[in-house]
């Protein structure tokens, strides 16, 4: 295929903010080397600099959280590069410079699993576009036409002279022409860097204490805060006593900032921490401190039954055919509120004076970290910066950027003096924005042979739009509350082909702040669609893989096959081990999972193996994808088995890890992966698979047991028979 | 100024007799592989060795540590060279963000020099670390893989 390319080429040396002020700050950069050269080395493209000893820096945008985006990533431009995979080293841009050219890097916001299924054609462009250039500039050394050379491994030949260059010889050269107006890009079928399962870039680093997170970063008269916010989101504070912690060894200064939250400022974390507990309060909470997780309930059980609802998606008339079928089927699910708990707590660094605002942060959206520096600041954004760090986790915290709004707060309070604003665990437990809380109620109309004639879902619950991109509700509906059940679109499409459905949703907006969680809204959905599908086949008396496939469109069909034919679906299991099934499509790609569990007399669970299969389209590195997926059933699991927040006199009630409990990995199931990639599309693999492991394991623990869990999460319910 | 013995070396430090090892390594010391997870010795992410043994950092006052060795994810490469464990873990590239991957290094370390050879029972009972990414698998795989190394 040949493209227009959208890259254009300007004289930026690599000695701006980005890698000079990096050096200096603990920025990363795998290869030190790298920095001194970089003062002089001019790049291709935005994406590509090759130094003369010819190891190769690619700048990726996207922000790597362990979903392996930036190795990923990395393997598309290298790809078209053709450079040696061995020489490849990597930077971030900064936010900064991507305005200030224009943003040549385009989307810095790492969520819904784009990394790279969003950039993969701009990124491999890049790689395209530095590859001619520097054959070009070996051609011109040569005097010979470019069409008679070629590029492979770091090296351009030029076969009927024998002459060879590599491309550190070159790049000064290559950096002087004008890029080519239009590149051609590989097919995937002669790709040898990309589809193939690469290590990762990021791994020493992270197996010897060298890689530097958000929390670690250090500068030069850093000062360390900690904040202690409205216990109730939406609260405010009345007043606050510091008296005897002003005293206390280290502190430099305690104050209020947003109206709600006390900061204290000191030598060192612990110090600032020991501080703050010696502050006392006052909060206004007014009526919030009337709502817990029961009255929440009540007003999403009301909806479930409310005239108004906003349709998401709609076919025939479903009600009439419910009314009108041979047996009625009607089933209630429930979904809490959840918490991501990244490893590392939120933070982030602020250096303020009177005309420059910089942030040093792990963040998975510079872009919007720079846009709240510069709101807190009460600076223009070109005043400003982001310098991205690792993140130790994000599964969606960190696409908000309120904790950065706090540090910039609290470094406007002290200019000049770099502040480093941690949140305790505790802070961050209660003061999230959390995986929404709906309620479903399911009906469906089955005729005579047991076929589903038509189905009713109506949702009642939170709207993550509403509470965080209100600007983004259309008419006031909120169309990712439908995702999974969507009626066609590439995100998240519902898979079943039925003449007769509805699928409405009554918003309900509790004052608890709603957002972004890994999977989002596919996560309860497949809950409430695959675990009542399995519901139906029962009534039917048909087998759910079997009641599943008359209905499934073929690619959704396709992928949960793969996984029932991989586990062994149909075939005898060990004694008291059941098998249960579940699919999705979500975030662009196709996914589905087995899980095997086995229940014990005393109603112990064990969830002895998964088998998922993915359908991605393309696939940049399998290694990766494995890895993705197998721990997506890690953050599933942990979800279904034990996650839960609940809100007790407006506030949330977990404090840390003892109240709120994770999977360990004396429960992790062996999981294994298929991958069926059509090589068709380019689908997103973060996040999909989250969604298959709940509704798989309660379809499982209905075999099982003959119970249906219909409300999560599992640890409340009794698995035990008879009770 | 009191002393501590880190990573083989006597190092001098200033902190309240109360303060965590944890924050007295990170904040005094500079040494930042080891990790603030949780400050309740629940997730594992401070975990260095004292005197062999794997404890959790965060909950231990660094005025109980008196002449103890304590040795950080920092040291534990022996003159560069990566031990067994950090070899297997990045033979089998199993950090995914890595925040919790310094404890789970340091407790697979510990896990191996009393047990060369650990069962899964063994691996389940020792590595309580949590991991939010999911590494799990790739965990236990290459702990295997180092005991057989």
């Amino acid at each position: 295929m040949t493209i227009q390319t959208s890259l254009g080429r300007r004289g930026f040396l690599v000695s701006g903010a980005a890698v000079a002020g990096g050096f200096s700050l603990g920025f990363h950069l795998p290869f030190d080397e790298n920095v001194a050269h970089a003062q002089a080395v001019k790049e291709l493209n935005a994406w590509v600099v090759i130094h003369p000893d010819d190891k190769v820096v690619i700048r990726i945008a996207r922000s790597e959280m362990g979903q392996g985006t930036l190795t990923g990533l990395c393997q598309l431009v290298a790809e078209e590069l053709e450079c040696d995979w061995n020489k490849v080293t990597w930077e971030y841009p900064t936010p900064g410079e991507n305005l200030k050219r224009n943003r040549v890097w385009r989307n810095f916001s790492t969520g819904g699993s784009r990394g790279i299924r969003e950039s993969q054609q701009y990124v491999r462009e890049g790689g395209a576009i530095a590859r001619e250039m520097l054959i070009a500039a070996a051609a011109k050394q040569w005097n010979v036409p470019a069409g008679e050379c070629s590029a492979a491994n770091s090296t351009i030949t030029h076969k009927a002279s024998g002459k060879t260059v590599t491309y550190g010889a070159v790049a000064a050269a290559a950096a002087e022409l004008e890029p080519p107006k239009e590149v051609k890009l590989k097919d995937p079928k002669d790709w040898k860097v990309a589809g193939k399962p690469l290590k990762r870039l990021d791994t020493v680093e992270k197996v010897t204490g060298k890689q530097l997170y958000g929390m670690d970063h250090t500068m030069p008269g850093l000062l360390n805060a900690t904040v202690r916010a409205c216990p109730v989101i939406g609260g405010k504070l009345k007043d606050f006593d510091a008296s005897k912690a002003e005293k206390m060894p280290g502190v430099k200064k305690i104050f209020a900032i947003d109206g709600n939250a006390v900061v204290v400022v000191a030598d060192t974390y612990w110090q600032a921490k020991t501080a703050l507990d010696a502050v006392t309060t006052n909060w206004d909470i007014g009526e919030l401190g009337k709502v817990s997780t029961e009255t929440i309930n009540a007003m999403l059980k009301e909806g479930l039954d409310a005239k108004e609802a906003f349709v998401g998606n709609k076919a025939g008339d479903a009600q009439k055919a419910i009314e009108g079928a041979a047996k009625k089927v009607e089933a209630v699910y429930s979904f809490p509120y959840q918490h991501h708990v990244t490893m590392e707590p939120m933070n982030a660094t602020a250096r303020y004076t009177a005309d420059k605002c910089e942030v040093w942060c792990g963040t998975q959206n510079g872009e919007a970290a720079l846009a709240a520096a510069s709101e807190a600041a009460g600076l223009p954004v070109a005043k400003c910066e982001v310098y991205k760090l690792m993140l130790g986790g994000g599964f969606g915290r960190r696409g908000r950027s309120d904790y950065v709004r706090q540090a910039v707060l609290a470094a406007k309070e002290m200019p000049g003096t770099p502040i480093k604003l941690i949140w305790s665990r505790e802070e961050d437990m209660t003061h999230c924005q959390y995986h929404p809380t709906t309620m479903a109620k399911m009906t469906a109309g089955l005729d005579a042979q047991g076929n589903l004639v038509g189905l009713h879902i109506r949702l009642s619950g939170q709207s993550i739009l509403a509470s965080l991109l209100p600007q983004n509700l259309v008419n006031g509906m909120d169309p990712i509350a439908f995702q999974g059940l969507m009626q066609t679109g590439v995100e998240a499409a519902y898979g079943y082909d039925l003449p007769n459905l509805l699928f409405d949703h009554a918003m309900r907006n509790p004052h608890i702040t709603a957002g972004f969680w890994r999977g989002v809204n596919v996560n309860q959905n497949a809950v409430y669609m695959e675990c009542f599908m399995d519901e139906l086949a029962e009534a039917a008396g048909q087998d759910p893989l079997a009641y599943r496939l008359k209905y499934l469109k073929p690619k959704w069909a396709a992928v949960l096959k793969a996984a029932c034919d991989k586990a062994g679906y149909g075939k005898p299991l060990p004694e008291g081990r059941f098998h249960g099934i579940s699919q999705v499509m979500g975030y662009g790609s196709y996914v589905a999972g087995v899980a095997e569990v086995s229940v014990s007399k005393d109603g112990q669970l064990k969830i002895h193996k998964i088998t998922a299969a993915t359908n991605p389209g393309h696939v940049v590195n399998p290694a990766q994808i494995d890895r993705q997926v197998a721990g997506s059933f890690v953050y599933g699991l942990s979800a279904a088995l034990y996650g839960e927040i609940t809100v007790k006199d407006g506030a949330v009630e977990q404090t840390n890890f003892d109240t709120y409990n994770v999977m360990r990995i004396d429960e992790m199931p062996d999981v294994e992966t298929v991958l069926v990639p059509t090589n068709d599309f380019w689908g997103g693999v973060g996040e999909p698979t989250i969604a298959v492991a709940a509704p798989a394991v309660l379809n499982a623990i209905a075999k099982a047991t003959g119970k249906r869990v219909r409300n999560l999460p599992l640890m409340h319910h009794e698995l035990k028979k008879g009770v | 100024m009191a002393v501590l013995n880190v990573n083989g070396k006597a190092v001098e430090y200033t902190a309240d007799p109360n303060t965590p090892l944890l924050w007295v390594l990170r904040e005094q010391l500079g040494l930042t592989g080891t990790k603030y997870g949780c400050g309740i010795a629940q997730c594992g992410s401070c975990t260095v060795h004292i005197d062999g043994a794997p404890v959790r950092s965060c909950t231990v006052p660094v005025n109980t540590v008196g002449d103890k060795k304590v040795l950080t994810i920092e040291a534990v490469a022996a003159n560069g060279v990566l031990n067994k464990i950090q070899k297997a873990w990045v033979e089998l590239d199993v950090p995914q963000c890595g925040y919790c991957q310094s404890g789970m290094v340091m407790a697979a370390t510990a896990l191996l020099a009393a047990k060369p050879n650990p069962t899964d029972a063994d691996i389940d009972a020792a590595m309580t670390n949590i991991c939010r990414c999911g590494t799990y698998q790739q965990v236990r795989a290459a702990i295997h893989a180092a005991a057989k190394a």
